[in-house]
């Protein structure tokens, strides 16, 4: 193990970056597709933070008392579906703010999943199993980069197949046409308010799991500073993967990169700028977000509903 | 639509208008939702303390004990509710402009952060100096920090919500760098913190009260924001941009100077909040700067409908509630956590409640 280190020297940058960005990335992209289905009916749900740290709490707590993790992801899908349905409900109501309501269910998906989640902190709950990648190499940070989790290779598969399911099919269909244009949708016999709450229902369910990976795989445990904003960061992420889920996965993978990159560092010994390279997600986001809006003219990917709400 | 048809509601108290007068009825229509909501959110957070195996009744009881019951208690509560109406104001201004800003814990840290260093270099300079150059610096930090928000908004049509969130990230990874490092004072072994800003520089209490000057500071803040908001030519410009921002850019008002300029106050007022935790409370900056008076403070300026008066009664509502949770921990052995919990039903009960916002109307005679 000290060789092997030593050989790597400043290579073990890098391989920790990409370790850490097949890690990390998995709450990122579950989020940013859920995120993406919601948006694409017309709607924003800023709320996924707080689904995401229930999600994380329920499936913990569910690991622990069923004894399997994929109980817990079950149980975090399911969360998130109720958060996500609370969300739709509310804001099928008329003169309901959507950002406004994300917001208060954000603040409280987090006290809620604090105050539930309070005995939780001391068990130890069976966690995710992981797929070693890396069997081929002798080099055990090798081995230990590539360790990556089931549950996140779904998400690989899910992208294209949530593009295609957009892009291809009859539900696909009517959710970019009521996420386009409520009144079309409307005039061809829709409720625009129900496609909406399905879409954000389901946004949910992906939030929620995105969340069971972070206390049942990495980190894997429950406490409460286990998620530092990811689920925000997966919102303005949709913005930069232009709704597209595709896009979403590689947006996902480049933010686990930049949130891999301050314990890379300090993996090889530069600690000193730590908590500003805590800062490089964030930064990387406000610039992404930046570069990639305009104040005379929206993106032409943008579900036109969206631009109306504003 | 033919849902938006008035939904009147007949009030037998309407009638008899000539006994209170339509204003003080149109007000008290126009707070109903509001009131409403609370007992709601009461209601609810009732049963869940139900289920979590205690009498609600009994809870409340000893919320009421906890935040206002005894004269410590009214102290304590208005301590806490003193940066609240100041981070309220954070959200409040630049809602009136249609923005959504929720960055107002970064502004309250950073405004924190500079009052504190600020001070090192002045340490030995009057009190009046130094007190007076870190509400400066804490303002101008504070105003910086959500201004850029505004700014990235109306100059790049960058989404304000999400920008003033990054923000307050990036600067608590900048606080925390700060006072783990270059502006750690090396007594602080177990939590690092800045050096002492000195004991002569220490905010005094309020004449007759157990309860620091930061309180005097929300209560003028507030007082300053109603003038310039309600009676000023500011003011009308700015709500008239929240209403309508094309009409405002048609009639020649500077929309992007507008926002920025309101960010710029809701931020300064959120980074004095930061100054008063140092100057008043901890007399460094540290880890307790991030007690979430940012995040209370959205949902302050969303209870108090963004106008600033009404969000003096609301935070030392929202500000007893919170000095109560102290005491719910130690009689019902209830997590921390409990006082978030009624806050969140409260915000999403109180949003809910919007969509009877105006059908609730005076019947025409």
């Amino acid at each position: 193990m000290e060789d092997a280190s030593f050989a790597l020297g400043i290579w073990g940058v890098p391989l920790a970056i990409v370790g850490g960005a097949l890690r990390v990335s998995a709450p990122f992209l579950f989020v940013s597709l859920g995120e993406c289905i919601t948006e694409k009916s017309g709607r924003v749900n800023l709320g996924l933070e707080g689904t995401l740290v229930m999600g994380a709490m329920s499936a913990y707590a569910a690991s622990y008392w069923s004894g399997s993790p994929w109980v817990g992801v079950a149980a975090a899908g399911l969360v998130g579906a109720l958060f996500g349905a609370l969300h739709g409900w509310l804001c099928g109501r008329p003169r309901v703010n959507d950002i406004a309501v994300g917001i208060a269910l954000m603040l409280f998906g987090i006290g809620l999943a604090f105050f539930l989640g309070k005995p939780l902190i001391q068990p130890t709950a069976p966690r995710l199993p992981a797929l070693s990648l890396g069997y081929f190499s002798q080099i055990p940070q090798v081995r230990s980069a590539l360790a990556v989790n089931a549950l996140f290779l779904v998400g690989i598969l899910l992208a294209p197949a949530l593009r295609w399911a957009l892009v291809r099919t009859r539900w696909g269909l009517i959710v970019r046409t009521v996420g386009e244009s409520a009144e079309a949708a409307r005039a061809m016999g829709y409720d625009v308010n129900r496609v909406r709450f399905w879409a954000t229902a389901a946004g949910g369910v992906l939030a929620g799991i995105g969340g069971s990976f972070l206390s049942l795989f990495y980190p894997g445990s429950w406490n409460e500073g286990l998620s530092s904003g990811q689920g925000l960061m997966a919102v303005a992420l949709v913005i930069f993967a232009r709704w597209d889920p595709v896009r979403c996965l590689y947006a996902s993978l480049l933010f686990g990169g930049a949130t891999a990159l301050g314990p890379a560092l300090q993996s090889v010994g530069v600690s000193s700028g730590y908590y500003l390279f805590n800062a490089a997600p964030y930064a990387l986001t406000l610039l992404i977000m930046v570069l990639s809006s305009s104040a005379h003219r929206t993106s032409v990917d943008q579900p036109a509903e969206l631009i109306a709400a504003r | 639509m033919t849902a938006s048809a008035p939904v009147g509601v007949e009030l037998g108290a309407v009638r008899r208008r000539s006994a209170l007068g339509e204003r003080p009825l149109r007000w008290l229509l126009s707070v109903l939702p509001t009131l409403g909501a609370i007992l709601v959110s009461l209601a609810l957070f009732g049963v869940f303390v139900a289920f979590a195996g205690h009498s609600p009744l009994a809870v409340y009881a000893e919320m009421y004990r906890g935040a206002f019951g005894t004269w410590f208690s009214v102290q304590n509560s208005l301590l806490r509710a003193a940066p609240l109406m100041l981070t309220g104001l954070c959200t409040a201004l630049p809602a009136r402009l249609g923005l959504i800003v929720i960055g107002g814990e970064g502004a309250l840290v950073v405004g924190g952060l500079a009052a504190a260093g600020v001070a090192i270099p002045l340490s030995g300079s009057p009190p009046t100096v130094v007190v007076g150059a870190m509400m400066l610096a804490s303002m101008l930090a504070g105003g910086v920090w959500i201004g850029a928000a505004g700014a990235l908004r109306v100059l790049r049509g960058v989404n304000e919500t999400i920008s003033s969130l990054l923000l307050a990230y990036i600067g608590i990874a900048v606080f925390n760098h700060l006072v783990e490092g270059p502006l750690r004072d090396p007594a602080s072994l177990n939590k690092p913190s800045t050096p002492h800003i000195g004991d002569a520089n220490m905010l005094g209490n309020l004449p007759g009260l157990d309860v620091h000057w930061g309180l005097g500071f929300g209560i003028v803040a507030c007082v300053v924001c109603h003038v310039l908001m309600e009676h000023s030519v500011f003011g009308f410009a700015a709500r008239m941009v929240g209403g309508n921002p094309r009409a405002a850019r048609l009639s020649g008002l500077s929309v992007p100077r507008l926002v920025i300029v309101t960010c710029c106050l809701g931020g300064a007022a959120a980074g004095l909040a930061g100054m008063v935790e140092v100057a008043a409370i901890h007399g460094n900056a540290n880890a307790s700067l991030l007690a979430g008076y940012g995040y209370a403070g959205i949902l302050v300026a969303f209870l108090a409908g963004h106008t600033p008066l009404a969000i003096l009664p609301v935070a030392i509502l929202l500000g007893g509630i919170s000095a109560s949770g102290g005491l719910l921990q130690r009689t019902f052995g209830l997590p921390d956590a409990a006082v978030n919990v009624l806050q969140g039903i409260l915000f999403v009960v109180l949003l809910g409640s919007q969509t009877y916002r105006g059908r609730l109307r005076l019947a025409r005679s």
